[in-house]
């Protein structure tokens, strides 16, 4: 690993081992299903067979009188429990269409897993034997899977809402009315793509749990939960119960991964609550895998046309794009922004005229409610522009590379005429703080050989050559760190996306540091650590982290869309200065001088010029603590709260590149090299970031070559469990190369940029590129995700004029 | 119906449905959930343990099945407070996130290395093809078995 800049620190920029790991090693840690909780009735939810069905009667007689079964309830039964229907908090448009969504079904059942009836029994093998025993007529309906099948409406889901059409978003932007379409009529060079987000599983591998325990003389609940937003999951418990935010807390234990599937309001978790308080005893439920793949909200999923135009050396001139949203059976509760938290990169990192033409229409489909997933929206984006490059640079017949150098923004374009960094306004008014495409990609193309692989290529790729080589690339901005408040607020967002800290010296000098942030796998506990060490002057163990908890943590936003350390951890540092502040009045208080003339430099006050005349921050948190000594207005202790809002998203950038080999006889593609070159600004923790990068480009590659959720006609996931949707092991997913380039951001202090979907953005569009670049002499300038073996080989045999 | 098996050196006798899985004997009977279940299916390898010294997957034996047996669990792995080589080399490595694959993962490998104590890059590879992780894109998983190898 390399890193351009260095400077000067001491905790932060260490690879320092993980804090978290001897409790995850050892089997200390507890999951959510881990906890003991004494008397907790076990909750099954027995859910639709169908994708579309009327819901004629429910019949709970026999399974109410099974050993073991507390209760039985439908949908019907529990609807005067819910004071509002089940959360979606971001109505994109305001005729946004959302139908009301309980829990449980009432009349209708809209995809297969939407769940009609709950069985409370005291095990949970008793709970799951009752759902056999219920008794459901359903009236099947025609089920609508296909997207421009459902734009149709000629079967309609939601019969209130009068079509399937839930919204239509546009970002139009263009110098004067017509340029647009004068820009298309001028090109020099057009092309018009047609590409398939496929559906995707998230799998995080911990299934869902939850577990709600009241305390009916006190407090009311706590619920126990496998989530990544124990806050958001607060407020909206409280609103959809009708329960006093203040009487629910809620906790995230150990979390086994996340992904977005665990940034959601689910069904599961309102039942044990709402159920917990009616019987006056803990109600816990765990999921299983095969429910996990149907009751989990699935990924991505649109149907994206993307044109360019460009002018006679291939400057793009203007794009137009055009999504179609699955949103699946309802809006759960991020659903409808997923495409919109990409709408503002399908022109990339490229330098385009303000001539951009975007609108998306979502759609209702019988299939499980997508939401966020790993990039949610931007991969999507990124793969859109990244594959109508290469498209456009075949037709150009110019290299792939070479097009992309002809429109990548250039550095000096961040900067102002006086070499003051301002970053560079794109068409669409956003501001991107940093950048640096091409010294970021002429790394990846050195680290991967690209020229070396191009003249290998032309000596391989012969007329019946059956191993072809191919190489792709990907430039990637990722627009993250979600988000400014503000600018959430233009995008009708229903909360904020400011991220909170607190952290307070304990008398013994050691650290609390609070955090909003929601860890469920990336390791907060030690990167904050270092952040509190770094800004405070200790040692990184001496400071514990507190999170996760809302009785503990009671302010926060919680963790997604690459925002932790971005938004989180730039809190952190803002907590820390307030508590130096604080710390320097007393410093100053003791050592008789004004607070001005104090530096503090490692842990230690000391007058500026006599250094001899020092008082390190253990002296002055003992003394806060005691409170004998301390100036006038001054209030005990050393502790300070601070709530960091963003000014601006933060763009993380990067480029990867990917050697493949494909087997014409057999379709398999094998990856022989994959490069990645990122940057994410300054590293609190270099170890963690190359983690994130291999892990987040293995769920792009894997969307590429391996993943997709697939229905039959009727409605049913053929993909239900982990033997029929590929996963990919160890052994189908090649090394990854990681190396950075540094260019911090410059709208916090910490410089930092987000890095946790880097990887998934970058990667898809990588790997496609390569497939299709190996196959493209065939006369193959096209292929759908996944490029599995069946996949690449039936368009080898098309290409080749065979039947399909 | 009563069964007996030897976890992590105790002796647990105890009575259960017939249908009782290994894994369920180990995380409800024996109190132990540092064994996790990650599917149903016997695909993802979260519940692997050592049974009579080889790695298998707790899900797909029936604790019946194991009656006499002698089971190690990752809570047993660790000797006077020092953790086994192999969880030292994961965590030197990082290779794990969240954690949830990771006891499953670390029985597997060491099952493994008792296979072949000096595999390469491809035999660890192909050697935890059982076990899914979604976190690490295992660079770094195979990393660490390497590394574990060595010592």
């Amino acid at each position: 690993m390399s890193i351009t800049q260095e400077r000067e620190t001491t905790v932060i920029g260490q690879r320092l081992l993980r804090r978290e790991d001897p409790a995850l090693l050892t089997g200390e840690a507890k999951y959510t299903n881990d906890l003991v909780i004494p008397g907790a009735l076990h909750l099954a939810v027995l859910r639709s067979p169908y994708a579309h069905a009327r819901i004629k009667s429910i019949d709970v007689s026999d399974a109410a009188s099974m050993p073991g079964v507390v209760a039985v309830y439908t949908g019907r039964d529990l609807h005067p429990v819910w004071a509002a229907p089940m959360p979606c908090a971001w109505p994109v448009t305001t005729d946004m269409k959302n139908p009301a969504h309980f829990p449980l079904a009432i009349d209708k059942a809209c995809y297969v897993g939407d769940g009609v009836a709950a069985v409370l029994a005291t095990s949970e093998s008793a709970s799951r034997d009752a759902l056999d025993a219920i008794d459901v007529v359903y009236e099947p309906l025609r089920a609508v899977i296909d997207l421009e099948d459902a734009l149709s409406d000629k079967t309609i889901i939601h019969e209130s809402l009068g079509t399937n059409k839930s919204y239509t978003w546009p970002l139009k932007v263009e110098a004067k009315e017509g340029a647009i379409d004068e820009a298309f009529k001028n090109a020099a060079f057009t092309v018009s793509e047609r590409y398939v987000q496929q559906r995707l599983l998230p799998m995080a591998m911990e299934p869902r749990a939850v577990a709600a325990v009241p305390q009916p003389f006190g407090g009311d609940i706590t619920l126990y939960s496998a989530t990544q937003v124990p806050h958001i999951l607060k407020v909206m418990t409280a609103i959809t119960l009708g329960i006093p935010e203040h009487q629910v807390r809620v906790v995230a234990p150990a979390v086994g991964g996340g992904f977005g599937s665990k940034l959601n309001v689910y069904a599961e978790e309102l039942l044990c609550v709402a159920l917990a308080r009616k019987h006056g005893a803990p109600v816990r439920w765990v999921e299983e895998r095969t429910e996990n793949t149907q009751a989990t909200i699935h990924g991505r999923g649109q149907i994206q046309h993307i044109e360019l135009a460009a002018d006679a050396n291939g400057k793009l001139t203007a794009i137009r794009v055009r999504l179609i949203g699955d949103m699946g059976a309802y809006l759960q509760l991020v659903t409808p922004g997923v495409p919109i938290l990409g709408a503002f990169l399908y022109a990339g990192v490229y330098d385009l005229p303000q001539a951009y033409d975007f609108a998306c229409t979502s759609v209702f489909t019988n299939m499980t409610p997508t939401d966020a997933y790993r990039g949610a929206g931007r991969p999507e984006a990124t793969y859109a522009i990244e594959v109508a490059m290469d498209a456009l640079a075949r037709k150009m017949k110019i290299d792939p590379f070479e097009l992309r150098k002809r429109n990548y923004i250039k550095k000096e374009q961040f900067f102002d005429a006086n070499g003051v960094q301002v970053g560079y306004t794109a068409f669409h008014g956003l501001n991107y703080d940093s950048g640096d495409h091409l010294t970021a990609a002429q790394k990846a193309a050195k680290i991967a050989d690209y020229d070396g692989v191009r003249k290998q290529q032309a000596k391989q790729n012969v007329a019946g050559a059956t191993k072809r080589i191919g190489i792709g690339m990907t430039s990637y901005f990722e627009m993250c760190g979600l988000a400014p408040s503000r600018v959430l607020a233009s995008l009708n967002y229903g909360a904020g996306g400011w991220e909170s800290a607190t952290v307070r010296v304990l008398p013994t000098s050691k650290v609390q540091v609070v955090t909003g942030t929601s860890p469920h796998g990336q390791g907060h506990e030690t990167s904050w650590a270092m952040i509190a060490a770094e800004k405070l002057g200790v040692a990184p163990e001496d400071v514990d982290v507190l999170h996760s908890d809302t009785a503990v943590a009671p302010l926060g936003l919680d963790t997604y869309g690459s925002r932790s350390l971005a938004v989180g951890g730039v809190a952190i540092a803002g907590a820390c200065d307030k508590v130096i502040d604080k710390a320097r009045s007393i410093a100053a208080h003791q050592l008789e001088c004004a607070a001005e003339d104090l530096e503090f430099t490692k842990g230690v006050f000391s007058v500026k010029g006599s250094p001899d005349k020092a008082v390190p921050l253990a002296a002055i948190a003992f003394a806060a603590f005691t409170a004998h000594n301390l100036p006038d207005g001054v209030e005990p202790n050393l502790e300070a709260q601070y709530t960091h809002d963003p000014k601006n998203f933060s763009w993380p950038f990067g480029t990867h590149m990917c050697v493949v080999e494909v087997d014409t006889e057999t379709g398999k593609v094998d990856v022989l090299k994959y490069v990645a070159v990122d940057d994410c600004g300054n590293q609190i923790n270099p170890l963690i970031v190359e983690g994130q990068v291999h892990g987040g480009v293995v769920q792009g590659l894997a969307q590429a070559l391996y993943e997709e959720a697939v229905y039959d006609s009727d409605g049913n996931l053929k993909t239900s469990n982990l033997a029929e949707y590929l996963v990919p092991a160890a052994c189908d997913v090649p090394p990854i190369t990681t190396d950075f380039t540094v260019t911090p951001s410059t709208t916090n202090q910490l410089g930092v940029k987000g890095i946790g979907e880097a990887g998934t953005i970058g990667a898809a569009p990588t790997v496609m590129n390569a497939v299709i670049d190996a196959l493209s002499g065939l006369g193959i300038t096209q292929l759908d995700m996944p490029a599995s073996p069946n996949n690449v080989w039936n368009a080898i045999n098309k290409a080749r004029g065979g039947k399909q | 119906m009563h069964v007996t098996i030897t976890v992590n050196g105790t002796k647990q006798s105890h009575e259960v449905e017939p249908r009782t899985l290994l894994v369920h004997f180990i995380r409800e009977h024996a109190k132990l959930t540092g064994t996790n279940i990650g599917c149903d299916t016997s695909s993802c390898g979260a519940c692997t343990v050592h049974l009579d010294g080889e790695a298998v997957k707790s899900c797909t034996i029936l604790a019946a099945q194991a009656d006499g047996g002698s089971v190690t669990t990752i809570e047993g792995l660790a000797k006077n407070g020092e953790m086994h080589p192999m969880q030292q080399a994961f965590m030197e490595n990082h290779g794990l996130q969240c954690g949830y694959c990771t006891p499953g993962m670390v029985m597997a490998a060491i099952g493994l290395l008792n296979e072949n104590p000096n595999p390469s890059e491809d035999d660890v590879r192909v050697g935890l093809e059982g076990n899914l992780c979604r976190c690490t894109g295992y660079h770094n998983i195979v990393k660490s078995v390497l590394a574990a190898a060595k010592k």
